[in-house]
């Protein structure tokens, strides 16, 4: 299996620190005062209903959104005030929701794109065949239009255009909306198989028991706090405390 | 194909328009000759406009604007001393004096379009969908109160005339080449490819590290630049002008050229151009009546347009992206769409 990502030194090295972090859309604050780190070689996931404001953390993260306040450190740089552009060069891809393929483009263009930001290109190639290894139907489907996958290959396709930028950081909102139960076994052990590589990831799901069987933390957001947070293990084992977060009905 | 192919290519399509445009005077008549002038300047033109409009997604209602800029500006460039003093008494000094020959005044005309898209362009593309439309059609009635107020350079209203009649065919078809070999050079590159993902989605371009400003900004300053050299060509064509001239007719004119023959490829922009060109005129002679002897069809005035329209409504309904959607004429790699 080619490597994708620059493995990292798995441990402690925190290689994403968001402190206090708000993010108003308009007069309704999404985001009220989130603190929350990923350390390098770690799976993440941040768990919460719609509306609780992981999609809005990410986008923040990667520059589609400007925060009201708080700071975002990336691998010791502050981020929370450069483009998009810049931030996707220093290390972080994110795949978005809803996949957000570019339906007129081949599969091949798509991918292509996705290393857009790179100063780099003359491992493009070799890094599309990575792609394609891990995701052998993109190889069969590499010269077709985009909008003409199934949903699932879209999905594989959102993921291997973030991994095209070589990312240190993968941030991942929602891989598994709107696919079949066993596509989304599959994706998710595409997942795991770049989690053992070492792909340091922040992943955002509404489906609790597939997310921590994948990440090692979690948060779980509830109207733009955290709600609750910890080791998947330990989360996994207080199921119901984490549906009770999930809903507020924690007190 | 390789690079050497397409090299080849290119100059074999180069060597047949030249060739078509030393023949074609010998071979038809003069009527025939001005039709495929003005075919070679709306291509030109439409082909620009379906840079932005087509491939970053960027649907400008104000391309006639810098069509208008650049027929004035090089009209004004290139007015003999005699015609500036008798049309133009009150122009500055610095302009009255200079009198420059076609092609720099066309060059001209297109670089004062880039300033003034860049300057346009730099708020206007930031906006999107209907906004950016609407925002365009603004920038075009500016354009045209403009130059209806500006009389000292334009005469106001009143016609603008005495621009030398030099657009002869070779110097349309020569910058229809230039036009075609230099938008497909752009479009087909990972610049092009950049402007689609603009297209097709923001967010998503957005995310993977494109910059969305300078996609479009760039897109919608090179089509100014080609608006201004089609508008000079027009100028030079026409001789005597007026604002009326660069104004919504114009613009829906070049836009059913370009959303007939399909705004995601260069080639549906030429289509579009030849289609709607020879309907209107195979129809407008259609319309004065013909008469076979045993019966004849009697003149039937403005019954072009009205039909015209329903060819135009039975294209979007059976064709919705054009005659040639996102297809080019396979004529090498710099018209062919390179799907890797």
């Amino acid at each position: 299996m080619p490597r994708l990502a620059p493995p990292l030194a798995p441990g402690e090295e925190t290689i994403l620190s968001v402190d206090g972090l708000k993010v108003n859309y308009g007069a309704v604050a999404a985001i009220r005062g989130i603190s929350l780190d990923v350390k390098a070689g770690e799976v993440v996931a941040l768990l919460g209903a719609n509306g609780a404001g992981k999609s809005t953390m990410l986008r923040t993260i990667s520059g589609l959104i400007r925060p009201r306040a708080g700071a975002i450190s990336f691998a010791d740089e502050r981020i929370d005030r450069l483009p998009p552009a810049r931030i996707v060069r220093l290390g972080i891809a994110h795949s978005p929701e809803g996949r957000r393929v570019f339906g007129s483009l081949s599969v091949a263009e798509n991918l292509r794109l996705g290393a857009a930001a790179r100063p780099d290109r003359s491992t493009m190639e070799a890094d599309r065949e990575g792609v394609y290894a891990l995701f052998p139907r993109l190889r069969e489907r590499m010269g077709q239009a985009a909008g003409t996958l199934s949903g699932g290959e879209q999905q594989m396709l959102a993921l291997g255009r973030a991994l095209m930028a070589k990312p240190k950081l993968l941030l991942l909102d929602e891989p598994s909306l709107g696919l079949a139960p066993l596509v989304i076994v599959s994706i998710f052990k595409t997942l795991a198989e770049l989690k053992a590589q070492g792909v340091t990831m922040l992943l955002v799901e509404q489906n609790i028991t597939t997310a921590l069987g994948l990440a090692d933390r979690a948060y779980v957001l509830r109207t733009g706090e955290i709600a609750l947070s910890g080791a998947a293990s330990e989360l996994r084992a207080n199921y119901e405390e984490v549906a009770a977060a999930y809903l507020g009905a924690r007190g | 194909m390789s690079r050497a192919a397409a090299f080849v290519a290119t100059i074999v399509a180069v060597a047949v328009v030249a060739g078509l445009v030393a023949i074609l005077p010998q071979l038809v008549n003069d009527y025939i000759v001005r039709v495929v002038i003005v075919m070679c300047i709306s291509g030109v033109l439409v082909a620009s406009m379906g840079l932005g409009n087509g491939f970053t997604g960027v649907f400008s209602l104000g391309h006639v604007g810098f069509v208008a800029v650049g027929a004035y500006v090089s009209g004004i460039l290139s007015l003999s001393q005699a015609a500036k003093h008798s049309y133009l008494p009150d122009l500055p000094g610095w302009l009255s004096g200079i009198t420059l020959p076609f092609l720099p005044a066309t060059i001209v005309a297109g670089l004062v379009c880039v300033v003034l898209a860049l300057v346009v362009g730099a708020p206007l593309m930031r906006l999107s969908g209907y906004f950016v439309s609407v925002a365009t059609l603004g920038f075009l009635i500016i354009v045209n109160v403009v130059l209806i107020n500006a009389v000292d350079f334009t005469r106001g209203a009143r016609t603008f005339t005495g621009v030398p009649l030099e657009t002869t065919l070779r110097w349309a078809a020569g910058w229809l080449v230039v036009t075609v070999i230099v938008l497909a050079r752009v479009v087909y590159s990972p610049t092009g490819r950049r402007y689609l993902s603009v297209r097709e989605d923001v967010i998503a371009a957005r995310a993977v590290g494109i910059k969305v400003l300078p996609a479009r900004l760039s897109a919608f300053t090179l089509g100014a630049f080609f608006a201004g050299v089609g508008g000079s060509l027009y100028g030079h064509y026409l001789g005597s002008f007026s604002p009326a001239s660069f104004y919504m007719a114009y613009t829906f004119a070049l836009i059913s050229m370009l959303v007939i023959g399909g705004m995601q490829s260069i080639s549906g922009a030429l289509v579009g151009v030849v289609v709607v060109t020879v309907l209107s005129e195979v129809l407008r002679n259609l319309e004065r009546g013909l008469d076979f002897g045993a019966f004849a069809i009697p003149p039937l005035y403005g019954a072009s347009q009205i039909v015209l329209g329903i060819i135009f409504i039975l294209i979007m309904i059976f064709r919705p992206s054009g005659i040639m959607g996102d297809r080019e004429f396979g004529l090498g790699r710099f018209v062919k769409r390179k799907r890797a």
